[in-house]
């Protein structure tokens, strides 16, 4: 195994003895693809929970007189209307519309808040924001001190539960308690957030205590199922929570990849993006982020080309799988808008043929 | 798996010789598990005609899409027509029923050059 260089979380030296069954290099870090099986880890999101170790996330710290002004100037969404425990998903942008970044900004205290960031973009986002740097503002990379663990499925209340005696099922989606005791394990944001789909909870834990909070979960219910990134990327993927480097990128807007959501044009006061975003948004994005189904044989990938039906090229694959609660052949696809309608047939280039699909309606898996 | 017929590629297929002309060709237990859950495959086409190392067909698991290849030249003769419908088949039972294709080869100097199982096992503990 070449993980030598590799960026290891405080986790690493339990994947072996959780059974994981294979180490790899994501984006500098040393993750777990999947402990028992893909399919079978995502089968216990859906039904049970699963817990995940999201450790490589980059946290960052923004505090200070002017934290809310300069978070509002960099966020694509309104950071002003947030209240303290309250947590937003936005995109930060660059000046022409592109997408530096999707995250999560949590509002601490009235004037610190705490932006959780993509693992490969956090030496790219810091320098962003240092970039913007204001008077009376401290920005602190976390990303050291900080674990997260991701508890997801609709038993994750009851398994969390648990462990403490903060009423976990008062706490509202996007909504987070801080300082909580899990078990002997203190100080913990616990978050009801998450990116499968399903209901649960990502916490937030210092590096030191993250080995003792993993093994608490474990022991707590055996329900748990310790969970990879194989399945926590099929979990997204049918849930259309977009993932940057695939849905997202500099080349691709916040409107284009189906979160125009995040972007609020009118907020109080100006924001990096906004001529651009505004002037792409009257005149409507010419690029569409749509779902499809393979009806012919094969597994659409990142990457691969799409066709309309007269064999003209209209855009590509951003991610792709067999979907394993849909049991089917499904792809997001960034494509030219006027194709992005349901019930289009389209053409997906599969190594050198050209397979037939058909524009779906998204997300592909709604939670009941 | 012990079948002193056996042989094996660095690429991680297998390949049982069913008499003089004819062998069974599939990927080895190392190789499905690496792949994890196999969810399709694109086999290879029957009277097909291969050369030695040329890509055979791509296997597919959630993840990823993989290519395996012809340890012997010859015609595709026969292909596993099973794993259209049930592709878990290889994961379950990579050496019986969830062989690949069988080939009609034409040199058999090829087949003796591929691996026993115990260099494969040795080959195995190398690259890990």
């Amino acid at each position: 195994m070449s993980d030598k260089q590799l960026k290891q979380t405080p986790l690493f030296d339990l994947y072996q003895h959780n059974g994981a069954k294979k180490i790899i290099d994501y984006g500098g870090w040393a993750l777990p693809v999947h402990f028992s099986s893909i399919i079978d880890e995502h089968h216990a999101v859906r039904q049970k929970a699963g817990l995940f170790d999201v450790s490589h996330m980059g946290e960052i710290r923004i505090e200070g007189e002017a934290a809310e002004k300069l978070v509002n100037l960099l966020m694509t969404n309104d950071i002003t209307s947030l209240e303290i425990n309250q947590a937003r998903y936005t995109a930060m942008c660059y000046q022409n519309g592109g997408t530096v970044d999707d995250l999560l900004v949590y509002k601490l205290a009235e004037q610190t808040f705490l932006l959780v960031v993509n693992a490969a973009n956090i030496d790219k986002d810091l320098d962003w924001i240092k970039a913007h740097h204001m008077d009376g503002v401290t920005i602190t990379n976390l990303s050291e001190h900080i674990a997260q663990l991701a508890v997801q499925g609709p038993e994750a209340v009851n398994i969390l539960q648990k462990l403490t005696d903060v009423r976990l099922a008062d706490i509202k989606p996007f909504r987070f308690v801080q300082n909580v005791q899990l078990a002997d394990v203190t100080d913990v944001l616990v978050s009801r957030t998450g990116y499968t789909g399903e209901d649960g909870f990502e916490l937030y834990v210092s590096h030191d205590q993250a080995q003792a909070l993993w093994q608490a979960l474990l022991q707590a219910d055996d329900r748990l199922q310790p969970c990879g990134l194989g399945a926590r990327d099929t979990l997204r993927f049918e849930a259309k929570l977009a993932l940057y480097g695939q849905e997202l990128s500099p080349s691709i807007s916040p409107f284009e990849a189906g979160i125009g959501f995040t972007v609020k044009i009118d907020k109080s006061s100006d924001f990096i993006g906004r001529a651009a975003l505004m002037k792409e948004k009257q005149n409507q994005p010419t690029r569409k982020l749509v779902g499809l189904e393979i009806i012919d044989k094969g597994i659409p990938r990142h990457g691969y080309k799409v066709f309309s039906s007269s064999n003209q090229e209209i855009g590509f694959i951003t991610s792709g799988t067999h979907s394993p609660s849909i049991q089917k052949q499904l792809g997001l696809a960034l494509v030219q808008a006027e194709y992005g309608k349901l019930g289009t047939e389209v053409q997906v280039q599969i190594r050198s043929r050209l397979v037939d699909a058909v524009i779906v309606e998204t997300p592909f898996y709604k939670r009941k | 798996m012990t079948n002193t017929q056996l042989r094996f590629t660095k690429k991680h297929e297998w390949v049982l010789p069913l008499d003089e002309e004819r062998a069974r060709i599939g990927i080895t237990d190392h190789a499905q598990q690496e792949l994890g859950d196999i969810v399709f495959v694109e086999n290879a086409e029957l009277n097909q005609q291969v050369t030695a190392h040329d890509s055979l067909g791509v296997i597919e698991s959630v993840k990823a899409a993989s290519e395996f290849y012809a340890p012997l030249s010859g015609e595709v003769v026969a292909i596993n027509e099973q794993l259209e419908d049930e592709p878990e088949r290889i994961n379950d039972d990579p050496y019986q029923e969830g062989w690949l294709v069988e080939i009609a080869y034409t040199n058999p100097q090829e087949l003796e050059a591929l691996l026993t199982e115990a260099d494969y096992q040795a080959f195995l503990s190398e690259e890990e």
